[in-house]
């Protein structure tokens, strides 16, 4: 029944429903031993995808990946810390010292402050707020001011068309990225990240996969993944934003990179995949390799699709992309008040057909400027 | 109604790189693992065999590049017999003119690839150190007789 997984949980959650009673010190030592916790899971989540992405990269090119740092090249990525931390921190003549300085933090931290949220087993997480997928939406696109700044203070010309690139890609695609978040809030009621995974009992995917596809590829664009990687076209500008920082704050920017990947898949895995639900293996574990497996996913986009070009990437988020997630808001919302005494199953059933069927004429109106006309 | 662009391109693309991910690698990892060379290689070290040569530096005349030298004598029987021979890898081009113009086939190419060495000094190979050993295999080069013991080249295609 839809009904059955439209549930209500208690509205007085502010914040903190996971709270141990007993511990001295109350909330903030809790929020003391998450942020720590959290730091941990970021740093060695980023590390543990570094060499993930190297090594499944490598076999989806025939190749092997990092192998001779340690057993199976599992120091590589400390390796490469070490190797880019130990680099002279330089800043250009003409640059804007205190930008330059500031950016990479500010591109950083709220891609840190996603993971507050997010709930690793049942109710574990810094806050579960009743406004989770809010908060995420709304401090993940904070993190595209720092990249403007590292771009403006750069002082660079190649940096600055980056960053440009990346305000426009990045707010457009912000768009269908909200819409069909809001899908899977239909279904559910609530935007607390821990009843999203408690509503759950079959996985969203099934129950929204036009939503998830474009979520999908709104997030790829969100964090300037492969086929949406103009921020940093190395055949076309350089290295982009970070062309002109080394050292520690490159670090940081690459930090960012893979955190921001890290976020990404942790959100698909909580909101579509059921996050820490499983059978068998404690949650936990579910919660990491639902995370892996979407990691690795973008990874396999990664390894197929070529670059495209800046309008073809604002055409596919505005005439492609933002009519489907209206549609499919529609649809979702029309489900949910006509048919709630319906099979789940039916409703699966239904939704995937449909998803066909958008996506097979949408392609039809789906036009370019400059593209020949086609006789329909 | 034709359609189009609904993204089968991309399926398609997704299915390549599934089928390349479940592959064999074709990474050789070099010191450890091997390629065996093509069967007619002109490597960068000389095969001399001492029993066979008339020494009558025919290879050294044809050399063109002037990195092999060979000084010969005639013994107590009228007899020529090599003095010394020597050939600098340094300067040696592989063109296997030496191989070509030997009349009595002790002289070949080698299967061996590794140049390097520490000092120009160690380039130098003289007398007892051009002759076959385990590590100086010969190659076919010029002589179908050692091509046909050599093992086949690894083609990457075959992988």
């Amino acid at each position: 029944m839809l009904s059955t997984f439209i549930t209500n949980t208690n509205p007085n959650i502010l914040y903190a429903s996971a709270l141990p009673p007993d511990w001295p010190g109350g909330f903030w030592s809790h929020m003391l031993i998450f942020i720590v916790i959290l730091f941990v899971f970021v740093i060695l989540g980023v590390m543990a995808f570094i060499y993930i992405e190297r090594r499944v990269l490598g076999r989806f090119q025939i190749r092997i990946g990092p192998n001779r740092t340690g057993p199976f090249g599992i120091i590589q990525p400390v390796a490469d810390t070490i190797k880019i931390l130990i680099k002279e921190d330089i800043i250009p003549q003409n640059a804007d010292g205190l930008l330059h300085l500031l950016a990479p933090a500010i591109a950083f931290i709220p891609t840190l402050m996603i993971f507050a949220v997010i709930p690793l087993q049942n109710g574990v997480a810094l806050v579960d707020l009743n406004i989770g997928i809010l908060y995420i939406v709304a401090i993940s696109s904070v993190s595209v001011v720092g990249i403007l700044m590292a771009g403006w203070a750069s002082n660079n010309k190649y940096a600055l068309i980056s960053a440009m690139r990346v305000i426009a890609q990045v707010v457009s695609y912000e768009i269908p990225l909200a819409l069909s978040i809001i899908g899977v809030v239909l279904l559910t009621g609530n935007l607390s990240m821990n009843s999203i995974v408690e509503s759950q009992n079959i996985p969203f995917i099934l129950l929204q996969p036009l939503g998830f596809i474009i979520y999908f590829i709104a997030a790829l664009a969100e964090i300037n993944r492969t086929p949406f990687d103009l921020l940093e076209a190395e055949s076309e500008i350089v290295a982009g934003f970070n062309i002109e920082y080394s050292g520690i704050k490159f670090a940081l920017f690459f930090l960012t990179e893979y955190a921001e990947a890290l976020a990404i898949s942790a959100i698909i895995a909580t909101i579509y995949l059921g996050g820490w639900r499983g059978p068998l293996l404690p949650p936990i574990l579910w919660f990491l390799i639902k995370m892996v497996a979407v990691f690795i996913l973008i990874i396999w986009v990664r390894s197929t699709l070529p670059r495209i070009r800046i309008d073809q990437v604002m055409g596919f988020a505005w005439k492609f992309l933002l009519p489907l997630a209206l549609i499919n808001l529609l649809i979702t919302g029309l489900q949910v008040i006509t048919l709630p005494d319906l099979s789940q199953w039916v409703i699966v059933a239904i939704n995937f057909v449909v998803t066909a069927v958008l996506i097979l004429f949408w392609s039809k109106f789906y036009r370019l400027t400059g593209d020949k006309k086609v006789e329909v | 109604m034709k359609f189009e662009r609904y993204g089968k391109g991309i399926a398609k693309g997704m299915a390549l790189t599934l089928k390349h991910f479940f592959r064999r690698p074709i990474t050789t990892q070099y010191p450890e693992e091997r390629l065996y060379v093509s069967r007619r290689i002109r490597g960068n070290q000389l095969v001399w065999d001492k029993n066979v040569c008339n020494a009558c530096s025919a290879c050294s005349r044809a050399c063109p590049a002037g990195c092999l030298i060979v000084v010969t004598s005639r013994d107590e029987n009228k007899k020529l017999k090599v003095d010394k021979i020597e050939q600098d890898i340094g300067i040696c081009i592989s063109c296997g003119l030496c191989v070509e113009s030997c009349p009595v086939k002790c002289l070949f190419m080698s299967c061996d690839y590794e140049k390097s060495a520490y000092s120009r000094k160690n380039f130098i190979l003289t007398g007892e150190d051009l002759m076959p050993s385990e590590k100086r295999i010969p190659s076919g080069y010029f002589s179908p007789e050692n091509e046909s013991k050599l093992p086949m080249q690894t083609l990457l295609i075959d992988r």
